[in-house]
């Protein structure tokens, strides 16, 4: 029989080189975040890279929430918060003096577990954003408006009915108008605090095959409870515990071989 | 097609890339064995590393899909490639087997006429292709038609056996060549086997029924 000579690495079988050539695009630099005096998070240090879907997971109350709105500083909004250490996003310190928050927003979206449409219709739920940053011509927004809901997989199911109330959308088609609203506004990344933990199973798959095509044009990180949903959009995968990020790596890695056993026993579901 | 619909379905194509190269495989070593055609003998020998490498990317494609957690039809369709893969990287090696002893044998004449040997070749990997084409079109009755034809190829080889027994006892000197041939026949007495694997995994991913082990009651 013929020598088989093994693969250097194994795992590369199935990793696209593009996983590991990608280029990074956020970095955390010993982040450290209290509430007071208790430490919530504990010295994170990772680099994110574009146009890929990373995924937080973790037991609740773990930080993973809490790091995420680090990158569009959500967390400023709360009262008593105080954070160290670096957060760059493209090499720039989004927590340095100049920075304008709301343009900040604008490169970073959000997405939450609630979907959270405004008050209005749907029309304007996605006009709104564009509106607020200066945009007034009708056309740009129309078109803006449909490219948006077919960027969030939505435009056919609504298309005939664009001013009437987003509240009398179901659950899954309001998520997917709030990730509408995020792209408009074209940002580069997307943060998307477990956007699918409230539907059901079908419009659960509608959110997970959407943000596979959305990573295509943007950054997504995502806290997710579900692993299977982190093991099928993810490309890589951060587990933390208690604050502290305890292994970063490629998804099929955590998944299938993961370098701690903390992270395989919560992989596997033997706790948190 | 969803996303991890396409990863099956890109699953399904290195399974079938990886089929063509074990059947080409076979195919060259009974030509080589009958032109005694030494390069070409050689060239199968050299390309069985491309089939093992195959059967180490489908594996690891596998263990990135059941991780997952896919269910129903999707799990067998994983757990049945995996199986697929190591019949036909099992069928690569046999191939390079045939090719290895076609060089021995092209060292002295020719002890007789091939007839059998191509036969049995042809049997086995037409029982090979239909239990391909099953799994691609879901054709599991196809599949059991596959399964009862390997007695077939049994009953070859064992006449074959019975043959060469004869040559060596007349002539010591055949020896050699006879055990060569011995050799061939067996590995395509084993491909014939590998592809009644394959018709039974295809029955297994499409009907959810394992039919191995039944003997004559299995088809």
């Amino acid at each position: 029989m013929a020598a088989i000579t093994l693969p250097a690495d194994p795992v590369d079988l199935v990793t696209p080189p593009g996983l590991l050539s990608a280029a990074p695009l956020i970095e955390a630099k010993n982040v450290e975040l209290f509430y007071g005096s208790s430490r919530a998070l504990k010295g994170i240090d990772i680099t994110i890279k574009e146009k890929l879907v990373t995924a937080f997971i973790g037991p609740s109350g773990c930080g993973k929430s809490t790091f995420l709105r680090c990158f569009n500083r959500m967390n400023d909004l709360i009262d008593n918060v105080r954070i160290t250490g670096r957060c760059l996003i493209g090499g720039e310190d989004i927590y340095a003096k100049d920075v304008d928050v709301i343009e900040l927003r604008k490169r970073v979206g959000m997405v939450f577990q609630r979907s959270n449409p405004f008050p209005k219709s749907i029309y304007d739920n996605i006009a709104y954003g564009l509106r607020l940053h200066g945009t007034k011509d009708k056309s740009e927004i129309d078109g803006v408006v449909e490219s948006s809901l077919r960027g969030a997989a939505l435009w056919d199911e609504v298309k005939d009915r664009l001013h009437s109330s987003a509240l009398g959308l179901s659950g899954g088609q309001q998520q997917r108008l709030c990730i509408a609203r995020a792209i408009a506004i074209r940002p580069e990344i997307i943060l998307m605090d477990e956007p699918a933990s409230a539907l059901d199973p079908l419009a659960t798959v509608k959110i997970e095959e959407l943000i596979l095509e959305l990573k295509k044009e943007f950054t997504i990180v995502i806290v997710t409870h579900n692993m299977q949903q982190a093991t099928r959009i993810s490309d890589y995968t951060a587990f933390f515990y208690i604050g502290e990020l305890i292994e970063y790596d490629l998804t099929t890695k955590i998944f299938t071989n993961p370098a701690k056993k903390q992270t395989e026993d919560y992989v596997t579901g033997r706790f948190g | 097609m969803t996303h991890f619909e396409s990863e099956l379905a890109a699953l399904k194509q290195k399974l079938l890339l990886m089929a063509s190269h074990a059947e080409s495989a076979v195919n060259n070593a009974i030509k080589a064995l009958v032109d005694r055609d030494d390069d070409l003998a050689r060239k199968v020998a050299e390309g069985d590393d491309k089939i093992d490498h195959l059967e180490q990317e489908v594996d690891a494609a596998c263990i990135a899909l059941l991780a997952k957690a896919p269910l129903a039809t999707q799990l067998r369709l994983i757990t049945s490639a995996m199986k697929i893969a190591r019949d036909l990287e099992r069928v690569g090696d046999e191939a390079t087997t045939i090719a290895r002893r076609s060089l021995d044998l092209s060292q002295e004449p020719q002890l007789k006429a091939y007839v059998d040997i191509p036969r049995m070749a042809t049997m086995a990997m037409a029982m090979l292709n239909d239990a391909l084409g099953a799994f691609v079109n879901g054709d599991t009755s196809r599949a059991r038609a596959v399964i009862p034809r390997d007695k077939d190829v049994d009953q070859l080889n064992k006449q074959l056996y019975r043959e060469l027994a004869s040559f060596m006892i007349e002539k010591p000197t055949t020896i050699t060549r006879c055990l060569n041939l011995m050799t061939i026949s067996k590995a395509l007495e084993r491909i014939a086997d590998h592809a009644k694997n394959v018709a039974e995994d295809v029955v297994y991913l499409y009907e959810a029924r394992d039919i191995r082990h039944h003997g004559a009651t299995a088809a």
